[in-house]
């Protein structure tokens, strides 16, 4: 099965330039997730790779080959579209073997097939009814069948799970992982949907501004992110910056907030050592905030409780912590109320750095 | 009068005076030919001078050679024009189909033959197809060959030439549209399934441009039939009665033949002929909708 290749892939719409300069190497049989905000290029990335969008520039190799200037059908590629694109004029079944009839396979070997996939998507009931007459998972799925009729050795993703409502989609991306499971295959898929990223990626690449921010797994971004934006884009509720200034007092560093001042161990010393100016942004994540009334003030920052969003189990605070949006996880039988000044230790083990002005990741 | 009647009775106070317009202009005429066509009626009578016939009429007509050619002729001259015109249009949108420099110039000089009057568009080709001075025979001679005697030997193919390239536009601005409605992403999957573009056409395109394309070919079917001025003015029906089409023998079975009450019977065959090309049409309306219908209600049993 092939490796797929983008070299230098750039893309531009008469002056303005979307795509600037994306390498990317997706080994063999790799779940790879383009994820980022919309209009970070994701989607074009992977029109492109496909053969939908033009290539302004570089490359795409498939297997060493390259094919910018191939047409689709020669790319040997399967597609699943976020609108599903489904032919409208065609029941399930004539739309599940569309291009294996176009290809003049035997009848037997078709019907062998659709009948296959549609086992094991559970379509088997619905192959003589037209897409108008589905739902909207059953469209999904249809959709998916189509693609995985097909044999192709590379599967393209394009948000398939976006038009569908939040409770199918759970249960479509628990499906989907575990079609990843049965079927060995290069897979592409762009989301703007980070917990999707994450529940089904083996490699996430976030794209942001037509820039490849950082590529690695899901537990390697999750825990070194690169940058700011990643640190920020990844993670439910989103990580909570706050501004510091590393102070030298005595022996000692601190980190100097608004509103509070957090002595720092050697570790987190050493680290912030490398910082090129005493100026930081500080990243800590809701579930790294521990609920503690009798910490020390050297070690916790105070927040007040401005709203308190029940999940279950879990509970989000957002807060304000000297005009700074602090958002905490906890858990729900926590004795707390609205408007309280609360206490949070901070643990600066798991706290990220960030540097002001390039936003790049301290130590 | 309470304020709940007069609540009820609004919608139809505002409806009222389209009604009366839709029954002086539409219904009284239509009646009156009705009415006109069971009376051996000539134009020097009023109406109620007339005597009362019956059926006879109609009965004369279905045994009249001549309007069995004429209609002959009025079939012929729709069908060809309607399916080359079919042909032409529909292929032109599939061309047209793209965004290159000058498109929408080409669009717009497309359909300009549709704008012009059919009198000056029965002109111009009648001085085209003149034996002697007419553009075609020059050119034909020029290149060495055989003049041709179009509005004589060839008249009905002369007309049928002339509606084709007044009416092709109308087919195509309408494929047309029809096509750039089409979802732009099932083209994509069909494309990333491996569709030439031939195939593209054949098993997506045209299938999906079949429901506006039906309609369209309906439209055109009853207004060839209907068709009068062009040919008038082209041949007059000549030679003989070979490009004598309904409309035509119509007109002159009233004024020359001064037989009104025929000329309103032929008028009702006409139209009987049209109503049944509309009711499939409407028909084909009502499959689409409830075909809709029931798909919606299919989701809703499963859930």
């Amino acid at each position: 099965m092939p490796k797929i290749k983008l070299e230098n892939l750039t893309k531009r719409y008469g002056k303005v330039e979307v795509l600037h300069g994306i390498n990317l190497e997706m080994e063999d049989a790799e779940f790879t997730v383009l994820v980022g905000p919309s209009g970070c290029g994701k989607s074009t990335t992977l029109r492109m790779i496909a053969g939908l969008e033009s290539v302004t520039d570089g490359e795409i190799y498939i297997d060493g080959r390259p094919v910018s200037k191939l047409e689709p059908k020669e790319r040997d590629l399967a597609m699943v579209f976020q609108d599903y694109a489904l032919y409208p004029h065609m029941n399930v079944a004539k739309n599940m073997s569309f291009a294996l009839r176009l290809q003049k396979r035997p009848k037997k070997e078709i019907n062998q097939k659709v009948g296959d996939v549609a086992e094991m998507l559970g379509l088997t009931n619905f192959l003589h009814r037209k897409p108008a007459e589905l739902s909207g998972g059953q469209r999904q799925r249809v959709a998916m069948g189509r693609a995985l009729t097909r044999d192709s050795s590379t599967f393209l993703f394009d948000e398939p799970l976006s038009n569908l409502d939040a409770k199918l989609r759970t249960q479509m991306r628990a499906e989907l992982a575990l079609m990843r499971q049965r079927v060995h295959k290069n897979m592409i898929y762009v989301t703007h949907d980070q917990i999707e990223a994450m529940t089904l990626a083996d490699r996430i690449v976030v794209m942001h501004a037509g820039i490849v921010q950082q590529q690695g797994t899901p537990e390697e971004l999750f825990k070194k992110p690169i940058n700011k934006f990643v640190a920020g884009f990844l993670g439910t509720p989103p990580m909570n910056f706050l501004e510091a200034t590393i102070k030298q007092e005595g022996d000692g560093t601190y980190l100097l907030g608004r509103s509070f001042k957090l002595r720092c161990d050697v570790a987190t010393t050493n680290r912030l050592s490398q910082a090129s100016s005493s100026s930081i942004v500080m990243g800590i994540r809701p579930s790294d905030l521990l609920f503690d009334a009798s910490a020390v003030a050297e070690e916790s920052i105070e927040v007040d409780v401005v709203v308190s969003e029940y999940v279950g189990a879990q509970s989000v605070l957002i807060g304000d912590c000297s005009g700074e949006k602090v958002m905490v996880e906890i858990k729900s039988d926590s004795p707390i109320r609205l408007g309280e000044k609360l206490k949070f230790r901070v643990d600066l083990a798991e706290t990220h750095f960030f540097d002001v002005s390039s936003e790049q990741a301290i130590g | 009068m309470s304020t709940a009647t007069f609540n009820r009775l609004t919608p139809y106070l505002f409806l009222a005076p389209a009604v009366v317009i839709m029954a002086l202009a539409l219904l009284y005429p239509l009646g009156y030919m009705i009415y006109g066509s069971f009376r051996a009626w000539d134009p020097s009578q009023a109406l109620g001078e007339s005597t009362f016939v019956g059926l006879a009429n109609y009965v004369t007509l279905w045994n009249d050679p001549s309007f069995h050619e004429s209609a002959g002729v009025t079939l012929k001259f729709a069908a060809s024009v309607v399916s080359v015109e079919m042909f032409i249009g529909v292929g032109l949108a599939l061309l047209l189909d793209r965004n290159i420099r000058g498109m929408s110039v080409l669009r717009t000089l497309f359909i300009l033959p549709m704008m012009i009057a059919p009198v000056v568009v029965g002109l111009i080709w009648r001085y085209m197809y003149h034996p002697s001075v007419g553009i075609f025979n020059n050119t034909l001679k020029s290149l060495g060959f055989e003049s041709i005697d179009w509005l004589g030997q060839h008249a009905l193919l002369a007309v049928i030439l002339a509606d084709i390239w007044q009416w092709t536009p109308f087919i195509f601005i309408l494929s047309l549209a029809a096509l750039q409605s089409l979802p732009r992403s099932a083209l994509e999957a069909a494309r990333i399934d491996g569709a030439t573009a031939w195939q593209q056409i054949i098993h997506i395109k045209l299938p999906l441009m079949m429901p506006v394309l039906i309609v369209t070919g309906l439209l055109r079917l009853i207004d060839a039939f209907k068709v009068l001025e062009v040919i008038l003015v082209m041949t007059e029906g000549g030679p003989g009665l070979s490009t004598e089409i309904l409309a035509l023998r119509i007109s002159r079975t009233a004024t020359e033949f001064r037989e009104l009450g025929v000329a309103a019977a032929m008028s009702n065959y006409l139209l009987m002929m049209l109503l049944v090309l509309t009711v499939i049409m409407l028909a084909y309306n009502r499959v689409q909708e409830y075909r809709a219908a029931r798909a919606i209600r299919i989701i809703e049993e499963d859930i």
